[in-house]
């Protein structure tokens, strides 16, 4: 579904990743984890079709397409949705209106019919049930005032209600308290099926014990350097990158 | 010392010798007209070392020459859009190009105790009234103030008595359509709300586009004791328009003025909002935005003096320009001695849509008493990057986010426009102005 190969990608003057290349399958779900600075976000941003963030290198191809030449609002229609690190603020722009004008957006995109207002709050009201999303959140302004945690919940919660084809989920575990990191994991694994994949980008263990990763990759300094099964995730829990720097010379000799 | 006699001063001069103005004949009106006018020519229009027209430059329009009045603005056909419904039992009065339209208009139907007679009629049957606002001038006029003085035929003068709480809102629309010259015109206006009156406004410009005129609207605007005015104006007119308005607000002790506007229309649109809270615990409250594109040229000042104790004024300002559009916005509050335990607040956030757009906006404070509240605030800055990303990351195409954004930008200010058909009107017209050229 997606194929990443040898990427490059330049911000704001300065290349930030430097050839990663990843492959993730319909039904996947892959974990990335790296220090702090590595490219992880950049990773998810690029995807999304941030502007600013320019590919001199490599390919990215989704479903076939090149990815990269497609606008950000193409890509959601495709089928690609980011979970943002920092979701932001929007006055002014009432929540469920929001996601109303997004889903019929991608709908029309698709060449579907749009949802009438009767229609779509019938979705809501089912999502915002299997989701336990807080009802409330969906009157107000689009992530304006929510705490940190609403803010993630509300991305979640987004997440269900478009059903992308490819989810990244960027920390979407940071700030959550442990109800909340549950709820959300189980709205994770509801919404894992054959036709979907995950990247799903955590500092935390604990969010892998509950979304239980196929595939776990190491970002550092702008590329993959380790992947593995479920268990890397454990190891680097215990040993910190550290281990992942001091293993990866020994492996280039062998 | 005469300013130069430019194009436009020529034609305005040669407007006022048509014979045909209402009341003339009346000496004293004769003679306030003729002083008027020379005072006018002496001074010529108002120049940008003038603080309060700063940004608005006239030089292009001295140069124009328009006609004194359309000749057929009587018989026009005016196209029922032009004429919305803003509430199904508002009572309506229609000036087409300047022209009263009994056949327009249905201001006999206002209830006991109002009153409204075109400025014509009541200068044809009883003058006199009006002596005192036509036959004066006044330290504060500018150029334009000065031609209304020397050449306004028509106008609404309204009174409400004491006590009437007239519940249907009265709609006064300004038509513009095109003629065979481009013309100007200048409306006087009074509206006197009595002790505890109230009343409810509702001012539409609407034009055709592609149709040059200029519309000099001068008014009076007077609120005695509790009295209570909810005004809002709408203003879509065409896009040639030249419309220059000025307003002058006194209210008395815990009188209360609402003011709304909505400004979309238009090449150069000027308003000019004085409010004088001159009683105890007086009330204005404004809120507006423009949104303007191609190059077109908005000009709002809000000037605020509080004279009386604990009065308040509070004014909430949108801007946006896209294209080549110029925006200004000058809010001005003064806090005369006396006004202890006033409170003053005049917020301003303008966005700009394209690099060549531009907003000056300039809060001011003058204060000359004690004990007063006195805040203002204004920006200007674009659209959010992060956020419409944000939306387009979610599918909702670029336009449309900017879009999206815009509006909601603006959409506070349509907050507490009554009645709420009203408000939707407002945002139906907004979200259509919204420039197609920001896909
Ligand atoms: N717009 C930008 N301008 C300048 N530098 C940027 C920009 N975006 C990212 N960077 C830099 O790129 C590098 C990678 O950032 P990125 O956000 O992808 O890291 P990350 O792996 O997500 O880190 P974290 O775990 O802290 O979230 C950092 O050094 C960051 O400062
Ligand atoms: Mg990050």
């Amino acid at each position: 579904m997606l194929k990443i190969e040898n990427l490059h990608v330049r911000v704001a003057g300065k290349e930030i990743l430097k050839g990663l290349s990843l492959e993730a399958k319909a039904g996947e779900v892959h974990a990335i984890m790296g220090p702090n600075g590595a490219g992880k976000s950049t990773l998810g941003n690029v995807l999304a079709g941030r502007p600013g963030y320019e590919a001199t290198q490599g390919t990215v191809t989704f479903d076939g397409r090149n990815l990269l030449e497609m606008e950000p609002e193409a890509r959601a229609a495709a089928g690609v949705f980011l979970a943002f690190q920092y979701p932001v603020e929007i006055p002014g722009v009432n929540n469920t209106y929001f996601l109303r004008a997004a889903l019929n957006a991608q709908r029309k995109a698709r060449g579907g019919s749009e949802l009438d207002s009767m229609q779509f709050l019938k979705l809501v009201r089912e999502k915002v049930r299997e989701m336990g999303m807080t009802p409330e959140l969906l009157n107000r302004a689009v992530n304006e005032g929510f705490s940190g945690g609403e803010k993630k919940r509300n991305e979640v919660f987004q997440m269900a209600l478009l059903e992308p084809r490819l989810a990244i989920l960027d920390e979407t575990d940071s700030g959550l308290d442990i109800d909340a990191l549950k709820q959300v994991a189980a709205g994770v694994n509801s919404l894992r099926s054959p036709e979907r994949a995950f990247l799903v980008i955590t500092h935390y263990q604990r969010l892998l014990d509950y979304i239980v990763p196929d595939f776990v990759h190491v970002l550092a300094d702008g590329r993959i350097v380790e992947s593995g099964d479920a268990q890397l995730a454990r190891e680097l829990e215990a040993h910190g990158y550290a281990w992942v720097r001091e293993r990866a010379p020994a492996e280039a000799r062998a | 010392m005469n300013a130069a006699l430019t194009p436009f001063v020529e034609s305005m001069q040669d407007a006022a010798l048509a014979p045909r103005l209402p009341g003339s004949g009346l000496a004293w009106l004769d003679s306030a007209r003729a002083t008027a006018l020379q005072a006018f020519v002496q001074r010529g229009l108002p120049e940008v070392r003038n603080e309060l027209w700063k940004y608005t430059t006239l030089r292009a329009l001295s140069q124009r020459r328009f006609a004194a009045h359309d000749a057929e603005a009587a018989m026009r056909m005016v196209p029922p859009s032009m004429l919305p419904a803003v509430a199904g039992d508002a009572v309506r009065v229609v000036f087409v190009n300047g022209v009263f339209r009994p056949d327009l208009s249905t201001s006999d139907r206002l209830p006991e105790g109002a009153r409204l007679q075109p400025l014509s009629q009541a200068l044809r049957e009883q003058p006199e009234p009006l002596r005192f606002l036509l036959g004066a001038q006044d330290s504060e006029d500018d150029g334009f103030t000065l031609l209304n003085r020397a050449l306004a035929t028509e106008g609404v003068i309204l009174r409400v008595e004491a006590g009437t709480k007239v519940a249907a809102p009265l709609h006064i629309v300004h038509v513009g359509l095109a003629g065979e010259r481009e013309a100007a015109w200048h409306l006087r206006s009074l509206i006197e709300l009595g002790e505890d009156a109230s009343l409810d406004i509702v001012e539409h410009h609407v034009g055709e586009s592609g149709a040059g005129h200029l519309a000099n609207l001068v008014r009076d605007i007077n609120l005695r004791d509790e009295a209570r005015l909810g005004w809002t104006v709408v203003q879509t007119a065409g896009t040639e328009a030249i419309l220059l308005r000025r307003c002058d607000c006194r209210l008395g002790d815990a009188a209360t003025l609402d003011f709304h506007a909505l400004e979309l229309g238009g090449k150069l649109a000027r308003h000019e909002v004085r409010v004088d809270l001159a009683g105890a615990r007086a009330r204005f409250s404004s809120r507006g935005a423009f949104v303007l594109h191609g190059r077109q040229h908005a000009d709002t000042e809000i000037l605020v003096t509080h004279r009386g104790r604990d009065t308040v004024s509070d004014s909430l300002w949108r801007g946006v320009a896209d294209g080549r559009g110029r925006g200004v916005v000058h809010g001005r509050i003064m806090m005369q001695p006396g006004a202890d335990g006033a409170e003053g607040g005049f917020y301003n956030k303008n966005l700009l849509l394209s690099p060549d757009a531009e907003i000056d906006t300039r809060p001011a404070l003058e204060i000359y008493a004690d004990e007063v509240k006195a805040n203002h605030g204004a920006t200007v800055g674009q659209l959010d990057e992060n956020v419409l990303f944000y939306l387009r990351s979610r599918g909702i195409p670029l336009d449309m986010a900017r879009r999206l954004l815009v509006r909601a930008f603006c959409a506070v200010t349509l907050d507490g426009i009554e009645p709420p058909a009203l408000r939707e009107h407002c945002g139906a017209l907004l979200a259509a102005q919204l420039p197609e050229s920001m896909a």
